[in-house]
């Protein structure tokens, strides 16, 4: 059974959104999101200043066998990018909602109304 | 029945009566009726093994072995006999791609041994498994630029490259939607004041090639440090058998480094199989085309070597993925294993000092005569080019009369070469074959 | 011997040589007058072994293969069929291997005829009108193909042409070449025959302007032949597009259908799979490309031509260029010229009906135990979905690995994507009945060992050279080089 968390934001690619203070956010990847790639032993984030939009690749995550496209689920402006996965990607699979990607400055924080809440992304996931 | 099909009537007859059938046709059944080929195919006979043989001896003999004095990307060094000895043996030769580590660990710690040995040559981080030869790794050199600079399409291509070399990259940037310009030369080498001039914000590499067409040891002072400021890449093609005594591209700030192994033990064989090598920095290596191989264990803790980072390739990115090369020259890695293994870092020096000694002697020796100078005098070390007043179609039959191949004219590369012959001279020649070539030379005009 | 663990640099002692060099001939000369700024710093590290030690240690390292003389190679997609002996002594004689790609055409005619000829037979046999043998493997002849597609959309002024559609069951290669050319895929799904559905295909190019064209395998790679294969090229060829026939599964119509006949305008041939030459453990392979009459001033220079007996190399301004540096891996074509001779008009013809009989046996005495997901005749190979009985947790990947311990190549394994479990296998006609019981026999041996002890699958394989290998450290170290190797070795003394 995957974790989802209370109170974080999630999108239908498995990302999740967490508000850090109004327009402050940080992104990562979930617990299901992790299992269904296996071991984790890449991110390819972009750098910080670059501008992500909702809907577009923002970078890629890479198994041993397999690598998955982020899709950016929010837009904005990168404010810092997790350097610690560089070395350590396996913090993805061993706890996905520490090992954050970005912090990211959001353009329009009402973009957030339209991700899904842990009750709707359970069901989600759940099908 | 046919040697190369064990099918007895007996075996067929057991098979169709499995399937419950009784032709082997009816498995095509479902096949269009048009688009069936009914004939027999226009092609010829089967020979038996003894007419193949004759008919490929007459074919072999309306070929000329000839004493090479040319080089131009395909040079005649010695090859160790037990390369051969080595490379036929069925376990490298008939197997596949290393899929199944298990039972491929001989290809996969070649490929390593032979990532290895191009990584100490070029002083790079790392080496893929191989290309298929040094203009399509040049290329595909220029691709990783590209998409290593993200944003940026275009390429600075220094005319003293191989030309064929240049029309390669051409044909490949050509389709794939990237442009490219021309950096000039000045006296026979790449001129860093144009590089300069044509540097902007757009370039995401610029293509070097040492030692150049013209066999030019070229000075790259100044080139990397420009490069850097303008966050361009400096790509460089070097002669993989003069990186055991020139200085290495990593000591001259590339950072990709490419180009032709076929002076590695490979026969000249008309043009292939060679192989292209491929290496460049750790922090692009994701950015990199084609097989990787890395060292790991087994669940025993046994070592081990496996294909590594696959989800950059093809099979797994699709369309996603940077190059669509799903190969290497494998077999040929294992060449260019066994030549360094065999030639070690002494035999290597060897055969540059030879090769350096014996252009130098043809080269003053030439110039003796007269009939030919050198418009650049740049500094070299296996291969020249020089001017010459005699006719270059004088010189090419004169020397295919006494079996040589030698003072290629570089005029059918371009017009802009119109006056220049090319000479290449490896440690195989000895100076009884120089001093008949100078001979035959001095007696033209 | 299965227990030689050595790096070829871990047998080094200075001052050893394996060479053997002239003396030096012309001593007022060294590299060493050359300017310093020119020479290397720091000397390269390659080891310092006698030839015996080179010998023995390759010899040792071979031994830890698994090649086409070990046993059954029923690697599927791959067509891992005897690469004959013959082939080789051909392809090492001196008139072949010892002549400079520069050398003036009439000193190489011998050559030029075997390119010009090997060209003409492969023309023949696939109902195309000219071949290039320049392209140095199926992935550059996909390449190549694809920039004469789309050199003849623009040669006639249309330059919107930039999609080629590709069954979702293809090879990654395919959409990858189409990237590299610079165009976009259009990727359509198959229906439940395991074919392109036609429907989806017709409605994919309804109303557009810009289909360049179609990449298809036939038979795809399900093994089972797109029998819509003459309405498909209609659709495309009605939207304006070209049809590329991809070679992979070439074998299994030798004899019986040729690609020019289906209506395709361009393909090319993995020589390294239907014409015998060696795979030699990922290449040099051999991808020529063919193509109709109205496409030949495309081919890519240089070409070979003939005028009565005399063969001769041309450049063509019309070509896509160049793209390889002389004519593609020369002494590859020799060895399928010398492998079609061999085989000739009277055998080559049985080709594709043997591998297609082998493989149909193979499925039917298989489907007992194994998922056979798409029912009817396959051409030269079959796929199944793994094991019927999925109360195991036993998957493909066992089996495959299991199968090694019988001393047996494992099939293609995971692809094609459309089924999660696929298994793949394709036997050739090189194989007798008597191999492929042995391997059915084992195939089922696996199945019930599954269900009885699937430890041992799980485990498996215990009888090769090394166990199943750690790729997460591979890919996580990227320890690349003896360099890397000593680095990491170091630290973790430390």
């Amino acid at each position: 059974m995957s974790k989802i968390l209370e109170g974080l934001y999630y999108s239908d690619d498995h990302e999740w959104v967490k508000v850090l203070e109004d327009d402050l956010v940080l992104v990562g990847v979930t617990d299901f999101a992790q299992a269904e790639l296996g071991d984790v032993v890449f991110v390819d984030l972009p750098e910080e200043g670059d501008e992500i939009v909702k809907g577009e690749e923002f970078g890629a995550v890479e198994s041993v066998k397999a690598a998955s496209d982020l899709v950016a689920p929010i837009s904005g402006e990168v404010i810092e990018v997790n350097e610690e996965l560089a070395s350590e990607p396996e913090r993805v699979n061993q706890e996905p909602y520490e090992a954050w990607f970005l912090k990211v400055k959001l353009n329009d924080p009402k973009e957030l109304e339209k991700l899904l809440d842990h009750k709707a992304y359970k069901e989600e996931i759940s099908e | 029945m046919f040697k190369y099909f064990p099918h007895t009537k007996a075996d067929i007859e057991k098979m169709l009566k499995s399937l419950n059938i009784s032709s082997i046709d009816e498995l095509f059944n479902e096949l269009p009726e048009s688009v069936i080929y009914n004939s027999d195919y226009d092609i010829p006979s089967f020979m038996s093994e003894a007419e193949l043989r004759s008919y490929f001896d007459q074919l072999n003999n309306q070929n000329k072995e000839l004493t090479l004095f040319s080089g131009l990307g395909a040079y005649d060094h010695y090859q160790p006999a037990i390369i051969d000895a080595i490379t036929s043996r069925q376990e490298f030769m008939t197997s596949y791609t290393p899929y199944q580590p298990e039972i491929s660990q001989g290809t996969l710690q070649y490929i390593f041994e032979y990532q290895s040995m191009i990584q100490t040559l070029t002083g790079m981080d790392v080496s893929n498994a191989s290309m298929y030869d040094g203009s399509t790794s040049t290329a595909e050199a220029c691709f990783m630029a590209a998409s290593i600079s993200r944003k940026r399409s275009k390429l600075l291509i220094s005319t003293t490259l191989n030309p064929n070399t240049i029309k390669v990259i051409e044909t490949y940037l050509k389709f794939k939607g990237l442009e490219w310009d021309y950096v000039d030369s000045k006296n026979g080498v790449t001129d860093l004041k144009d590089m300069k001039s044509k540097l902007d914000k757009d370039i995401a590499g610029v293509v070097v090639q040492n030692p150049n067409f013209f066999g030019h040891i070229e000075n790259y002072d100044g080139f990397s440090e420009t490069l850097k400021e303008n966050k361009s890449l400096f790509i460089m093609n070097a002669d993989i058998s003069t990186l055991g005594v020139l200085k290495t591209p990593f000591e001259q700030g590339a950072d990709i480094a490419c180009g032709e192994c076929q002076s590695l033990g490979m026969p000249v064989a008309y043009g292939g199989p060679f192989l292209g090598y491929l290496a460049t920095n750790k922090s692009y290596v994701r950015k990199m085309p084609g097989r990787i191989c890395g060292y790991t264990h087994d669940l025993e803790g046994k070592r081990a070597f496996v294909l590594t980072l696959q989800a950059r390739e093809q099979h797994i990115r699709r369309s996603k993925a940077n190059s669509n090369i799903c190969s290497n020259q494998s077999l040929m890695a294992l060449f260019v294993t066994i030549y360094l293994s065999t030639m070690g870092k002494h035999g290597l020096k060897k055969v540059n000092e030879l090769s350096y000694q014996g252009s130098h002697y043809l080269y003053d020796r030439l110039l003796k005569t007269g009939k030919f100078k050198d418009p650049f005098n740049q500094p070299f070390l296996k291969e020249f080019v020089l001017e010459t007043t005699i006719s270059h179609d004088l010189i090419q039959e004169a020397l295919l009369e006494n079996n040589i191949f030698g003072g290629y004219s570089l005029q059918s590369f371009g017009d802009e070469y119109e006056n220049l012959v090319n000479f290449a001279v490896t440690e195989k020649r000895t100076k009884a074959e120089i001093d008949r070539l100078v001979e035959i030379l001095e007696g033209l005009s | 011997m299965i227990q030689y663990d050595k790096l070829i640099f871990e047998l080094s002692r200075e001052e050893r040589v394996g060479y053997s060099l002239p003396k030096s001939r012309f001593n007022d000369y060294s590299f060493n007058d050359l300017n310093e700024q020119f020479l290397r710093n720091e000397e390269p590290y390659l080891p310092e072994v006698s030839e015996l030690d080179v010998l023995r240690h390759f010899t040792n390292i071979s031994n830890k293969n698994f090649g086409i003389e070990n046993g059954f190679y029923p690697l599927g997609s791959c067509t891992m069929k005897y690469n004959p002996k013959i082939n080789e002594e051909i392809a090492s004689l001196r008139g072949f291997r010892r002549i400079h790609p520069l050398q003036p055409a009439s000193t190489v005619q011998g050559a030029l005829k075997v390119y010009y000829e090997l060209q003409r037979i492969l023309s023949e046999v696939s109902g195309l009108h000219e071949f290039t043998l320049n392209s140095y493997a199926g992935a550059h002849g996909e390449l190549v193909g694809l920039m004469i597609i789309k050199k003849y959309h623009q040669s006639r002024q249309d330059f919107k042409r930039n999609k080629i559609i590709i069954p979702d069951s293809a090879h990654g290669t395919n959409p990858a070449s189409v990237v590299v050319c610079g165009m976009k895929v259009i990727e359509i799904s198959s229906n439940k025959r395991g074919r392109v559905d036609l429907q989806s295909l017709k409605e994919a190019v309804e109303g557009r302007d810009d289909i360049a064209g179609m990449m298809l395998t036939n038979p795809n790679t399900l093994g089972i032949f797109e029998d819509d294969i003459c309405e498909i090229t209609k659709v495309i060829h009605e939207a304006g597009g070209l049809m590329y026939y991809d070679g992979a599964n070439l074998n299994a119509l030798l004899g019986k259908v040729r690609p020019g006949d289906m209506g395709f305008d361009v393909m090319h041939i993995n020589l390294h799979k239907t014409f015998s030459t060696p795979h030699g453990g990922g290449g040099p392979g051999s991808g020529p490309v063919g193509v109709t009459k109205e496409l030949e001033p495309f081919l890519p220079n240089p070409r070979i031509k003939k005028l009565e007996d005399h063969y001769y190399i041309e450049e063509n301004g019309d070509a896509i260029g160049r793209i390889s540096s002389y004519y593609g891996n020369y002494l590859v074509s020799l060895r399928a010229y010398v492998y079609l001779l061999t085989l000739g008009k009277e055998n080559i013809k049985l080709v594709g009906p043997y591998a297609t009989l082998n493989a149909n046996y193979i499925k039917n005495a298989l489907k007992t135990a194994y998922q056979l997901p798409i029912d009817g005749n396959c051409m030269h190979e079959v796929v199944f979905n793994g094991l019927i009985n999925k109360d195991t947790d036993i998957k493909t990947l066992d089996i495959a690995k299991r199968l090694l311990d019988y001393g047996m190549h494992a099939p293609t394994i995971y692809f094609p994507l459309l089924f999660p479990q696929a298994i793949m296998i394709e036997p050739t006609e090189t194989e007798s009945l008597q191999t492929i019981d042995a391997f059915i026999n084992i195939m089922h041996k696996i199945a019930i060992e599954a269900k009885e002890d699937p430890d041992k699958l799980k485990d498996a394989p215990t009888k090769t050279p090394i166990r199943r290998t750690d790729e997460v450290f591979a890919a996580k170290e990227m320890i690349f080089s003896y360099k890397d190797y000593l680095t990491y070795t170091e630290e973790r003394e430390q």
